[in-house]
């Protein structure tokens, strides 16, 4: 294509592919045209709105976060002391909902993977419904969580076990974490699967022709080898469950608790709902704005480091890959 | 969050296990068996939970359509109806379910949620899709690592952090810049929202356009089209199809998020068009309402029934957003080969 001395006559308005002598010209051109410029400057936009969301946050709650407030109750109705019972809360929260979506997120992401013909109906009605599952509302799983757990699971339980005595059937930490279980399950399954994909096949052909059962072969070679993938999707499925409010604010989430919760079927405290509460229901705004920046700082780093932690370990995980 | 997208693994080891030459000890044929057994329940779980929050919500929504208990407080004729506010004025949609005279009009909720939802994409598209462009199409490859997952980052933003964003800080700035009455508008909810389905549409367009094959690229370079007319001419069109699925999917995200709406639209359900007024969105008011409803009543299930209204229409616009894209990327590879 090399045309000496200049360029071709011109196609579509734009000028020729540039030959060597032209090649800086072309790299200006390339800068300076229109369309690299436009969305060159609506990417910095997009960028802007991250750093200006961050700092803002940042520079408004990093002064009261200390210690104690990090431990400490909230005192004289949210407007002093600290947030420990939403902390202690979301915790506990997110550690029950991780016992629920590791397992059968996994299982799954197993079936699909080492059971399921790729083009039987049943496996593909189950990749439907978890890339379904991902697109439902969070407030239709609040309704759902209502509805089926607290109202039809927790009754039956109260009915069958404790006389119909009240007992379950009410909002429950149990209830929400498991609402929150189902909201992040394709979160898991995905991540499951994609450190699955990386499993060289030689090494399940070895644990076969060593006479290994399906069973053995995931049990021992599967489930050690994909075990930082597994770990990438708890952490981003704790990382979503604990910025979540909607679907916890009718399963058990509670405005205050003068008490930490220790039983399945406690209310609780958490993070997110304590941010909306403070910052829609506080009798006395000004009071309370420094303490809910440092909240909404608290969940926001929490949520990013959690992050954060999942894109380095699936970076590292990527590049064993490559070298391998 | 990006809905996952799932392809088939086509794995040799899928569908049956392989034959062997001598026999199994019992028991680890059985442990064999029972995990084969509870790995296929597992699976059948997800499908149960679609199919069981179909039925739950549907189960606590249907009694609005046929309870006689129901209907002698609303039906749903009277939901799409309009009644005087007070004798002598004119008419409008109400929706004031506490009240002596329950009125639980609807357009106003679902004209609430979509003056929200278009504002979101109006924001969000060209900013997502010009970030997507730049860093699929111009930008050099070592930018091009650090946008990505910086954009992915602000889908880590959980909405109730973004919804007091925009309650405390957004809404006294839009209020300036636009001179308005009211900080809490269906626009402040709106620009929040399509802070929220930036990522989504980012993530999905940019996957669009990096599927276009290279040999597209090439063709239009070779024929004498500069960078960017290759990009504007070739690689968006091919590409348009997989920006209308992102945008679909930002739509489905937008209409049924909660947290932002319900802290920062104002949660007044007029019937206006204005995009400076109040809005209630259909989510915002199950949100504000369900605590405390009594389990049973009339506005109980009609809170149900929005949210079956809500999950029907996701439902289908992230379908017809998936099969969209899988559409395309079937025929970008079968071009590409």
């Amino acid at each position: 294509m090399m045309t000496p001395g200049g360029e071709l006559p011109s196609v579509s308005g734009s000028l020729a592919v540039p030959a060597r002598p032209l090649a800086h010209r072309a790299r200006w051109r390339r800068w300076l045209s229109p369309l690299p410029l436009l969305t060159g400057a609506l990417t910095v936009c997009v960028l802007a709105l991250l750093v200006v969301i961050l700092w803002n946050v940042t520079a408004g709650g990093v002064g009261r976060l200390t210690w104690e407030f990090l431990t400490t109750a909230p005192k004289e109705g949210m407007t002093a002391g600290g947030i420990f019972p939403a902390i202690f809360g979301t915790v506990f929260l997110v550690v029950l909902m991780t016992l629920a979506v590791i397992p059968l997120g996994v299982a799954t992401a197993v079936y699909l993977r080492y059971y399921a013909r790729p083009d039987s109906a049943f496996s593909r009605l189950v990749r439907v419904a978890v890339n379904n599952l991902a697109g439902v509302p969070s407030i239709v799983f609040g309704l759902f969580g209502l509805g089926f757990f607290v109202q039809f699971v927790g009754r039956g339980i109260d009915r069958s076990f404790f006389g119909g005595e009240l007992t379950f059937a009410q909002p429950a930490i149990i209830w929400a974490s498991l609402t929150l279980a189902l909201l992040t399950l394709p979160v898991v399954i995905v991540a499951t699967e994609e450190a699955m994909r990386a499993i060289p096949r030689d090494y399940l052909e070895a644990s076969y022709s060593l006479g290994a059962t399906r069973w053995q072969t995931i049990s021992r070679v599967v489930l050690p080898n994909a075990m930082t993938g597994i770990l990438t999707g708890g952490i981003l499925a704790v990382s979503r469950g604990a910025g979540e409010v909607a679907p916890i604010m009718f399963t058990g989430a509670a405005y205050f608790l003068p008490y930490l919760p220790h039983k399945l079927n406690d209310q609780f405290m958490e993070l997110g709902y304590h941010v909306y509460v403070m910052s829609t229901q506080s009798p006395d705004v000004e009071a309370t704005l420094p303490i809910l920046y440092s909240t909404v700082l608290v969940l926001l780093m929490l949520t990013f480091a959690l992050n954060a932690l999942a894109v380095l370990i699936r970076s590292r995980l990527r590049r064993r890959q490559v070298a391998s | 969050m990006t809905p996952p997208q799932m392809k088939a693994p086509g794995s040799h080891l899928a569908g049956s296990a392989p034959r062997r030459a001598f026999p199994l000890r019992v028991a680890d044929r059985r442990r064999d068996q029972i995990a084969h057994r509870l790995i296929g329940l597992a699976a059948f779980g997800t499908i149960a939970s679609i199919i069981l929050i179909f039925v739950f919500v549907g189960k606590e929504a249907l009694p609005v359509l046929t309870s006689p208990e129901v209907h002698k407080e609303v039906t749903v004729g009277q939901m799409l109806e309009k009644v005087e506010p007070r004798p002598g004025k004119p008419k409008t949609f109400i929706w004031q379910p506490v009240s002596d005279v329950p009125k639980y009009a609807l357009p106003p909720l679902v004209l609430g949620s979509l003056k929200a939802t278009l504002v979101a994409i109006l924001f969000a598209t060209p900013l997502a899709v010009g970030a997507a462009m730049y860093s699929s199409e111009f930008a050099p490859r070592r930018a091009r690592e650090f946008i990505k997952p910086v954009i992915e980052m602000l889908a880590g933003i959980p909405s109730v952090v973004l919804g007091f964003f925009a309650l405390m800080v957004m809404a006294d700035w839009l209020k300036v810049l636009f001179g308005w009455k009211y900080r809490l508008n269906a626009t402040t909810a709106g620009v929040a929202l399509g802070v929220a389905i930036i990522p989504v549409i980012y993530t999905v367009a940019e996957e669009a356009l990096r599927a276009v094959p290279r040999q597209y690229r090439e063709a239009a370079l070779a024929l004498g089209a500069g960078p960017w007319a290759a990009a504007r001419r070739v690689v968006l069109p091919a590409a348009a199809p997989g920006i209308l699925a992102a945008i679909a999917l930002g739509f489905g995200r937008a209409i049924g998020e909660t947290m932002i709406v319900l802290m920062a639209s104002g949660n007044a359900a007029l019937w206006t068009l204005s995009l400076s007024d109040s809005i209630r969105t259909m989510s915002a008011t199950i949100a504000a309402e369900l605590a405390e409803v009594v389990h049973d009543s009339a506005h109980y299930h009609v809170l149900f029934f929005i949210g079956a209204l809500l999950f029907v229409v996701t439902f289908l616009v992230n379908l017809a957003g998936e099969v969209y894209v899988g559409r395309l990327k079937r025929r970008l590879s079968g071009i590409a080969g």
